[in-house]
């Protein structure tokens, strides 16, 4: 009685028309165009600095001597090829960016959303996105020029009140081109970023839950703390980490500023770092091919590591993203 | 003798057929006159608690669009009072107008006077904060923090307007026992608001307006996104809390305000601007009303 016969199951498929095949295959390269293009330069510095990477095995990252000797017939005599200075030359300069550039990004963009006239508003978002795609060479020579000396003051300061903390002392009182005010330039440099996507995600804030804030007699202050922030926690994490991605990469202002020293130095203040990317650009004209393969191999470090602080980042906006939702 | 006592108990336990069709009756009304009719009707001033809130010629804009006419009404303490009528006829502009929640639109604007105790909550230098602690109000969609545990929500209030409440856990269990929801949420103070059901939800989010002692509850619409059960506890807490504070309820459910309040107020846009068109005791307003759009409303001849 209860054994109903069950037809046959038939597979339900929409055929797509062919002008739909045809715009399909269009998008579908457009899409992969950009995760090819990436693949690509991976696999290229992959193959030129694998052999650098090799000989020099795990000291590649550890030791910080980089140094090629000639004899006077320009044959080379022995090579010594270490990231150690560069990489934490890189980390320490864009962690200050961050620390200094965040801050400020997500006050304007608090200040943009929920204080800004209408009419100033629209002003500094249009020139706020024009400072993203400013050229980094201005922001180089700006830093170097206007910005040191006064950083140069702010760092004298820091150093005398906080010179106890190990990381504001210096060895020698040398304040120019440290990796601070290298730092303090990739600061105004991410700030853009991080503006523009903190804005958003404040921006889409439930209307409601920003009235029930204001309905129980809270100040525009105690509602952005209680309703605001919390909603755009992920935002504020995943601007501040592409942020971070961008200072790490960026070449030309940080070596228009920063004194590159082949000696690791975790003292902010001091005249002495490095980066990647500079290490890059500084060596690359007058290198033979073996040095080349070295800074590829170091790019590829360079390249590993923001895919590592994206990829974090990702972690982190969705997971905190969930709470305060 | 068993048989006897098991008689008397069951006389006991259960009322009589007579009065059990009685109940009927009462729960299953043919017309909103007999659901007013069956509440006790307050007077104004028979109540002791709650400031009394005066709306004196409010006229609310949109920018250029003018939302709302020349409403006066006025809202005796310890009253429940209904704003009815069809969408789009002003009730939550004027709703909103009662605690400044109005001026958060871009371009609103406003004429007229409402008064708290006797003062104008738009007059110059007043504190707005101030005057929405005075004023609490309950939202359409149930809103709690989601950031924040459930406790965390109904002490929200305080942390936002920086009072300082000397034993908060007292305080917590009097704002949720009064909003019907102590005895489903004591045990999960600390699990995320989103945890708890549209009804619960929405019954934290009047304990969480209780927490700063309002003196008056504006609710808009606040069982229009519940289920029947849900609205059912809903208004029980509005009864209870009626016993305290001023309550104006904005409803689309003309039985709903024939069940909760005291006053209904009839509102109507002839494509203009709306305008109030009858107050008077829900009894009244719903049995005999003076005007003919309120009888043609009432008796759901359209809206």
């Amino acid at each position: 009685m209860t054994d109903t016969q069950i037809p046959a199951r038939i597979e339900l498929v929409t055929k797509p028309r062919r002008s739909d095949q045809f715009f399909r295959f269009v998008v579908t390269t457009g899409g992969m165009s950009s995760l090819i293009i990436l693949g690509l330069i991976f696999a290229f510095l992959a193959y030129r600095g694998l052999g650098v990477l090799r000989v020099e095995g795990f000291g590649f990252l550890t030791n910080s001597d980089w140094s090629v000797v000639e004899d006077e017939n320009s044959n080379i005599v022995s090579q010594d090829y270490g990231l150690a200075a560069m990489l934490v030359g890189t980390i320490l300069s864009a962690t200050i960016a961050v620390l200094v550039g965040v801050p400020i990004a997500v006050l304007s963009a608090l200040f943009l959303e929920f204080y800004a006239g209408r009419k100033i508003r629209n002003i500094l978002i249009g020139l706020i996105d024009l400072m993203a795609a400013f050229p980094s060479i201005l922001f180089g020579l700006w830093g170097f020029m206007v910005l040191m000396p006064s950083a140069e003051y702010w760092a004298k300061l820091l150093n005398k009140y906080f010179g106890w903390i190990p990381v504001f002392d210096v060895p020698v009182p040398f304040f120019t081109r440290s990796p601070f005010i290298a730092g303090l330039v990739l600061a105004i440099m991410i700030i853009p970023i991080c503006t523009s996507i903190s804005r958003e995600v404040f921006s889409q804030t439930p209307l409601d839950r920003i009235q029930a804030a204001y309905a129980l007699g809270a100040t525009r202050f105690s509602m952005i703390r209680a309703v605001v922030l919390p909603f755009g926690r992920g935002g504020i994490v995943g601007g501040a980490m592409l942020g971070l991605g961008r200072a790490m990469g960026e070449t030309v202002a940080v070596y228009t500023v920063l004194n590159v020293v082949y000696q690791v130095n975790w003292q902010v203040l001091f005249g002495a770092g490095g980066n990647i990317a500079t290490l890059i650009i500084l060596k690359f004209g007058e290198a033979d091919r073996e040095e080349i393969n070295a800074l590829m191999a170091a790019g590829l470090v360079l390249f590993l590591l923001t895919l590592v602080v994206n990829g974090v980042a990702n972690i982190l906006v969705s997971r905190l993203g969930k709470v305060g939702r | 003798m068993t048989n006897n006592d098991d008689l008397a108990q069951n006389a006991n336990l259960e009322p009589n057929p007579g009065e059990k069709k009685e109940m009927k009756t009462q729960t299953t009304p043919h017309s909103l006159a007999d659901v007013a009719s069956s509440r006790e009707i307050k007077q104004p001033g028979t109540k002791p608690l709650g400031s009394g809130l005066e709306a004196r010629g409010v006229h609310a804009w949109f920018g250029a669009k003018h939302a709302l006419k020349d409403v006066t009404l006025d809202f005796a303490a310890g009253t429940v009072t209904a704003l009815i009528g069809p969408s789009g006829c002003g009730k939550s502009t004027f709703l909103r107008t009662l605690n400044r929640m109005h001026e958060f639109i871009p371009t609103a604007a406003l004429a007229g006077e409402v008064l708290l105790g006797g003062k104008d909550i738009y007059a110059a230098g007043t504190d707005v904060t101030k005057i929405r602690l005075r004023i609490g109000m309950v939202f359409q969609k149930p809103n709690p923090f989601p950031s924040m545990t459930i406790g965390q929500n109904v002490l929200s209030g305080i942390k936002l307007a920086q009072l300082k409440v000397s034993n908060t856990d007292d305080l917590l269990e009097e704002c949720l026992t009064r909003a019907g929801l102590w005895e489903e949420a004591k045990d999960r103070l600390n699990e995320h608001a989103s945890a708890l059901s549209g009804g619960q939800q929405q019954r934290l989010c009047i304990a969480r307006s209780l927490a700063v002692r309002p003196e008056v509850l504006l609710m808009d619409e606040p069982c229009s996104a519940l289920d029947p059960g849900s609205t059912f506890r809903i208004e029980q807490t509005i009864s209870e809390l009626s016993q305290t504070m001023t309550i104006v309820i904005v409803t689309h459910n003309m039985q709903q305000a024939a069940r909760v309040s005291d006053y209904s107020a009839f509102m109507l846009s002839d494509g203009g601007p709306g305008e109030l068109i009858e107050v008077a005791p829900t009894t009244e307003l719903f049995s005999r009303p003076r005007d003919k759009r309120t009888e043609d409303y009432v008796t759901g001849r359209f809206g």
